[in-house]
């Protein structure tokens, strides 16, 4: 059994389709990177698994769990407090951070260990410092996120995420808010994470890093996945037309014709 | 309600009271606002563009004004101007006048606020293509003005409607007034009051809806 | 001379007690106003702003009707009309239940306009933690929002105790009234009238610089 399995996911906004039908399996430790060009239905798979929204028809399994719905084939929504212990087990990361700016760092990270986990204030913070030592912010964990550069806020954000020993993370395009220059800091923080171990489903436009980090590439069209494979698999040899033309910009970068 | 029986013919009866009072409470509104928008421009100039002496005076008149309750300066006006020597105010001009003075200050503030919201790219457009500094205000600064302060002018006669109940304290007969007078003479408490605050929140969500509309149709791309 | 009838000073002195009697009234109606007012207006807020829709319904409706009509008329109609329920007030709880259904309704708009400020990116956020609902409200929406509801707040505060005088109409003796009764005495008009506006210019005046400077340190954390 993968950690998260997707099956027949269907969502749409009044009558837009947005997602249309979509498979996939997310095994224990596999970093599965999501590419595909924008308003393809990316951001929308990733809310959909952390309940940010409600998906139409089809069933995503955490740990063999249906999230969302009862699995009794009734599919009634859960209550709130089964949704939220749900979502404690999926981390998510925003494009735009979204740390909590009435709080430090270190209350960011701390939120929800405390009033979700209801661990103590000592654990939590000690948790909670462990995790921005591993992002590199030992030093800002007393800075409120207006003090903070947009990379810097970024990297709080994921220790936020991950302080809470999630199952499975979810970033969605971390890095497209951030100047060229703050990119590189929160890739290496990803990169760190998906090195120790965590499964991780992720959203980026940066194809070098998708193809040293991901064990797989989905490519999403239309709401549909049009092709997934290892990386080497999806960059050197796609087979629908729209991923070739998607993947012609980044010709130079992998350094062989596509 | 316990036992209560309406009887609503005394309304019927007294209907034609309560409409002169209602026009009349419009009256006294619209008046102050049109005077206080006047004084508010001029005050509100003063206070941006004016010379250091006028600047003080007209930020004691606006912030006077806006922390003294209107009670207050209805009485003030009304007994204290003919202490001064002022004779020859009736109630309603007495009235007028206050609700003026008291419109003059919030509607500084309002185009205080317009002013400093427009974006100084307008009035170097305007002195690019060689309007003089008056010519700027007039064609250029003021209708945009008063375009972007036009939902807070709304709001501001909406108030100064609901604020014409103060003349009652000085017995004018407007709503409140005859509202009072009506249940005094016929003891028809519920009816009198129901009637009276039917009225308000008629004619105040009217001259809201109408002036949303005039509000589209000068509406400022920004 | 300063101390004779008839002189500004000496009257002062003799009316000092009624009016030190006012003064109470006019701090213990706006207090009390301010304080139940804000307590239900906060409810009413979170009502209008997440309540399931037949009772957000009653609270739009209740915060829209109370807020286009005039105070005064509050007044009158809770005066006139309480004793009709058989619920017999004194004149100053008639005033204080017209003031705080104002005083509930301008705070309840202020809250929903500051809950509704927050941007929705928090709510997700607080929710991407597994926070449930309360716990979102309580610690991540309602801290934002509330350093928003601050100014409007400080202004609905302001209109409430500029709002007690409109209680002398209703024979509720606080400072306004207080003051008229010694007019009715000496006929020092002018004096008087002067003495209450200065006193509630000063005192209004000084809330709202001080609430205006909390405005301003709070602004540093730009949120
Ligand atoms: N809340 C919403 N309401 C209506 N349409 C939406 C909403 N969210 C997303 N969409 C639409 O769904 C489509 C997919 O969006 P999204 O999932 O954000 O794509 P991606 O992340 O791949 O760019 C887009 O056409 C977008 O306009
Ligand atoms: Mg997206």
């Amino acid at each position: 059994m993968a950690l998260l399995e997707a099956r027949n996911v269907q969502k749409h906004f009044g009558s837009v389709e947005v997602l249309k039908s979509i498979d996939l399996d997310v095994e224990q430790g596999q970093v599965v990177a999501l590419i595909g060009a924008s308003g393809s239905g990316k951001t929308t798979f990733l809310r959909c698994i952390n309940l940010l929204e409600q998906y139409d028809a089809g069933s995503i399994a955490l740990d063999g769990e249906v999230v969302g719905f009862t699995s009794d084939g009734r599919r009634r929504p859960l209550s709130e407090r089964r949704v939220s212990a749900q979502r404690a087990r999926i981390g998510m990361v925003f494009q735009q951070f979204n740390l909590f700016p009435h709080m430090t760092a270190e209350q960011n990270v701390m939120l929800g260990l405390t009033k979700v986990q209801g661990k103590a204030k000592d654990e939590a913070a000690t948790i909670a410092r462990h995790w921005l030592d591993r992002v590199g912010l030992s030093e800002r964990r007393d800075h409120y996120p207006y003090q903070l550069s947009g990379g810097q806020q970024q990297r709080v954000a994921i220790a936020r995420a991950v302080a809470m020993s999630p199952r499975l993370m979810l970033f969605d395009e971390a890095t497209s808010a951030l100047d060229p220059e703050l990119v590189a800091e929160v890739l290496a923080v990803i990169q760190d994470l998906a090195k120790s171990g965590m499964t991780m489903l992720l959203v980026s436009h940066e194809m070098l890093f998708v193809r040293d980090v991901a064990s797989k590439v989905v490519f999403m069209d239309g709401g549909r996945i049009a092709q997934a494979g290892p990386p080497e698999e999806v960059f050197h040899h796609p087979e629908n037309e729209r991923l070739k033309t998607f993947l012609g910009r980044f010709h130079g970068m992998f350094g062989q014709p596509v | 309600m316990l036992n209560y029986n309406f009887n609503w013919s005394v309304i019927w009866r007294n209907w034609d009271k309560f409409v002169d009072a209602l026009l009349l409470g419009l009256g006294m509104a619209v008046v102050s606002l049109l005077i206080g928008t006047l004084i508010g421009l001029l005050v509100a100039y003063a206070r941006g563009a004016g010379p250091r002496w006028l600047r003080w005076p007209a930020f004691v008149y606006v912030e006077f004004i806006r922390n003294v309750p209107l009670l207050l300066l209805v009485f003030f006006v009304y007994f204290g101007l003919p202490e001064l020597g002022i004779y020859g105010l009736d109630k309603v001009q007495s009235f007028v006048l206050t609700l003026s003075l008291y419109a003059g200050a919030y509607m500084a503030e309002v185009f205080r606020a317009g002013l400093a919201s427009i974006p100084r790219g307008y009035a170097e457009a305007a002195r690019a293509i060689g309007l003089r500094p008056l010519q700027r205000q007039r064609y250029v600064i003021l209708p945009v003005m008063f375009r972007i302060t036009l939902p807070s002018i709304t709001n501001n006669l909406v108030s100064l409607f609901k604020d014409t109940s103060l003349a009652a304290a000085i017995a004018v007969p407007e709503l409140t007034f005859t509202a009072r007078q009506v249940n005094a003479n016929t003891f028809r408490v519920m009816e009198s009051w129901l009637t009276a605050t039917a009225l308000y929140l008629f004619t105040a969500y009217a001259i809201a809806i109408v002036l949303r509309l005039v509000e589209k149709r000068y509406a400022v791309i920004r | 001379m300063i101390f004779e009838r008839g002189h500004f000073i000496y009257e002062f002195w003799v009316a000092r007690f009624s009016l030190l009697a006012g003064l109470w009234t006019t701090v213990s109606t706006s207090f009390l106003t301010i304080v139940i007012g804000s307590a239900l207006g906060l409810v009413l807020g979170l009502v209008l702003a997440y309540g399931i829709w037949p009772l957000r319904f009653l609270a739009r409706f209740y915060v829209d009707v109370i807020r286009g009509i005039p105070l005064l008329v509050l007044i009158l109609f809770a005066y006139y009309g309480l004793a009709l329920f058989k619920i017999s007030v004194t004149p100053y709880w008639a005033g204080v239940i017209a003031l705080s259904a104002f005083c509930v309704s301008h705070v309840a708009e202020t809250v929903r306009g500051a809950i509704q400020s927050v941007p929705a990116g928090q709510d997700e956020a607080a929710k991407a933690i597994g926070l449930p609902f309360l716990k979102r409200v309580r610690y991540v929406i309602l801290p934002q929002a509330l350093r928003r509801v601050l100014p409007p707040w400080v202004n609905t505060a302001l209109e409430m105790v500029k709002g007690t005088t409109l209680l002398s109409v209703i024979g509720v003796v606080e400072l306004l009234l207080a003051s008229q009764q010694a007019i009715a005495r000496n006929y020092l008009i002018l004096q008087f009238y002067l003495a209450a506006t200065l006193f509630y210019f000063i005192v209004n005046f000084a809330i709202a610089q001080l609430a205006a400077a909390l405005e301003r340190r709070f602004r540093r954390f730009k949120y």
